[in-house]
């Protein structure tokens, strides 16, 4: 399923639980992995890091440990990138493990915060918008409690801009968790 | 993952089906599936969905020096992947054997036909050329991706334009977008490739064989053509033995599929001029959700962040205001020095029998070397005053050896390990294992 905020999508695959080499095993719990693929050129640093982000706020939401020894692999392919091209990708993270069946502890969602030189706020923010930003939050905040599952952060700003940032995201985390709701319940009635 | 392997019943279904020309699918024996092109929001990008499988392709260019023996042709470069999505026996690492065929099969029906003039794209001769780079994602495998790759690859090479470049003497200027309009690639002819599956040592034909004839079929024909009839390229692998009048027929089947494919990709591109142009909304977000039932599309919804202040400003008051302290760095010797002490340990028994352990090493510890000594004697010097009654640590690191340290004689250990540190324990944890191999011995 591609979400897509304003131009940026991603597309997401999940295959699993199934089986692992032997290597990968984990004896008590299923072991996910992320693979992040950009539009042009091979996979960098940047994709490595990201996935890692990814992994472990996925490995916070799903029940590993009903599935053992397997593995779950998330393929995410990068469509197009106009702006928030992370929060989109843990959306699209978040759906495919839904829409996959797997069992999860709580959804989650991503919200990008840009802090442009005058302090104010801009979620989702575009590729330009980015650019001209002092700072640049993302966070993954849960459904359950709207906790913090994941928060990173490119540029500085002072604590009181992060807990404000912060806040803001939880609020635009409503609107988000209410598409997935509408998504889902439209696409379990239809077909 | 494992794909999992075609069983043998299947295998067989599938043969009686292609005897009695009937397929899967309810195709016909020469019929192809349905082509969809759909484009995204930057030029140069587009999806190509061939059935059930889909290729993403995407262009881009950059100004590079040519390579030495060409100074005056443009640079292209072709690279397919096979995205661990498209199946579940693809990974990141192995698959190599396909993706080596399918990547020459581009090259040589892209390149080697010349389909895009590389004089075109030199700008400087000699110093600057164009670099044109196709990637080609598959994202869903279902049989025949060559087909579906070639056309994705030659739709985004049509669709794309590169920037504007002007030359006065040796100065070049490189236009964005904004300045002037981007400028599309020449090229002469598409050529599109169609594979032909064989089954029966030639007897039966597929054209456009999905996943599970591909399984089950003894060779496989690529012919590339263009709408003008001529061949691009020509591949025949399998071991299969063609007869002329075969191949022949093969290519005839070409020249009419080419041609309704051309015309398709045609009309679709116009369609994607023809909105861009209108100032009509483009990419994937449009594009998708008008073909899916199962997408969703949300405007951009206005948040309500006036609160958001008071309520930040709520939460820092609420949390526990960080810790004044700042552990001071405490400087052994030049070069090496501590953050911060450790607590004490609470593994009230193992301290005494690990004492007890320790003494007996202590025992055995003047055989030990005697840079470590002296290192240690003078690290403790230093250290005696500061730390004489602070408790014991165990030390953090997760090696089998892990010895308690006399308060008295030597530093405590924390969490950050200094280097000399690192060497008493290397002595306690030598003599530990040289106790060890002794008692092996």
């Amino acid at each position: 399923s591609p979400p897509s905020p304003g131009d940026t999508s991603v597309l997401a695959g999940i295959y699993g639980p199934a089986e692992v080499k032997g290597s990968k095993e984990l004896p008590d719990r299923a072991a996910l992995e992320v693979l992040l693929r950009p539009k042009v050129g091979l996979p960098g640093v940047i994709e490595r890091s990201r996935e890692q982000l990814l992994r472990r706020t996925c490995e916070a939401v799903v029940l590993g440990v009903l599935h053992p020894r397997t593995a779950i692999t998330l393929v995410l392919q990068v469509l197009s990138d106009a702006g928030s091209l992370l929060s989109c990708c843990l959306n699209a993270a978040c759906m495919g493990l839904l829409d996959a069946g797997l069992p999860l502890s709580s959804l989650f969602c991503g919200v990008t915060c840009a802090l442009d030189p005058n302090g104010v706020i801009v979620l989702d923010p575009t590729t330009r918008q980015e650019q001209e930003a002092r700072a640049i939050l993302t966070f993954a905040i849960d459904s359950a409690e709207r906790k913090v599952l994941t928060a990173t952060t490119k540029g500085s700003c002072s604590v009181e801009e992060m807990q404000q940032c912060l806040a803001a995201a939880q609020r635009a985390a409503d609107t988000v968790f209410q598409f997935y709701r509408d998504s889902v319940r439209r696409r379990y009635s239809k077909s | 993952m494992k794909a999992t392997p075609l069983s043998n019943c299947e295998r067989r279904f599938l043969l009686r089906a292609v005897e009695e020309r009937k397929r899967l699918d309810g195709r016909q024996c020469y019929d192809y599936r349905n082509v969809r092109i759909s484009f995204g929001a930057d030029y140069g990008c587009c999806i190509v969905e061939l059935g059930k499988t889909r290729v993403l392709a995407q262009v881009s260019c950059e100004l590079v020096p040519p390579k030495p023996n060409r100074p005056t042709e443009g640079i292209l470069f072709f690279n397919l992947e096979l995205s661990p999505m498209a199946a579940p026996g693809f990974e990141p690492g192995r698959q190599s054997e396909l993706l080596v065929k399918l990547n020459r099969l581009i090259e040589r029906c892209l390149r080697n036909s010349k389909c895009i003039d590389t004089e075109s794209l030199c700008v400087v001769a000699g110093e600057k050329v164009w670099q044109i780079r196709l990637d080609l994602h598959l994202l869903n495998h279902d049989g025949n991706i060559i087909d579906a790759a070639s056309i994705a690859g030659i739709v985004a090479l049509c669709h794309f334009r590169r920037p504007d470049v002007s030359v006065q003497g040796e100065e070049v200027t490189v236009y964005t977008p904004e300045e002037r309009d981007p400028v599309p690639l020449s090229i002469h002819h598409m050529p599109i490739c169609v594979s032909f599956a064989f089954f029966q040592q030639g007897t039966y034909l597929l054209v456009d064989p999905s996943e599970r004839e591909e399984r089950v079929m003894d060779g496989l024909l690529v012919i590339a053509m263009n709408k003008h009839h001529e061949i691009c390229t020509i591949q025949s692998s399998g071991g299969i033995m063609l007869v002329k009048d075969q191949v022949l027929r093969c290519s005839k089947i070409t020249a009419v599929k080419v041609a309704e494919i051309t015309e398709l990709i045609q009309k679709a591109l116009e369609n994607d001029q023809k909105v861009r142009k209108e100032g009509g909304k483009f990419g994937f977000a449009e594009s998708i959700p008008n073909q899916k039932i199962t997408t969703f599309k949300m405007e951009s919804a206005a948040v309500d962040t006036n609160n958001v202040e008071e309520q930040a400003e709520e939460i820092i008051t609420k949390a526990d205001p960080p810790s004044e302290v700042f552990a001071k760095p405490i400087l052994h010797t030049p070069g090496t020095a501590q953050i911060g002490e450790g607590i004490e340990n609470s593994w009230g028994d193992l301290e005494e029998s690990e004492r007890e352990e320790a003494a007996e090493e202590e025992g055995e510890s003047e055989a030990a070397a005697f840079e470590c000594q002296k290192m240690e004697t003078e690290d403790t010097s230093t250290m005696r005053e500061t730390k004489k009654d602070e408790p014991i640590v165990l030390s953090d690191s997760e090696e089998e050896e892990v010895v308690i340290l006399e308060p008295q004689e030597l530093p405590k250990k924390t969490r950050t390990q200094t280097n000399l540190k690192q060497e008493n324990t290397s002595k306690k944890a030598f003599n530990k294992r040289r106790r060890k191999k002794r008692a092996a011995h």
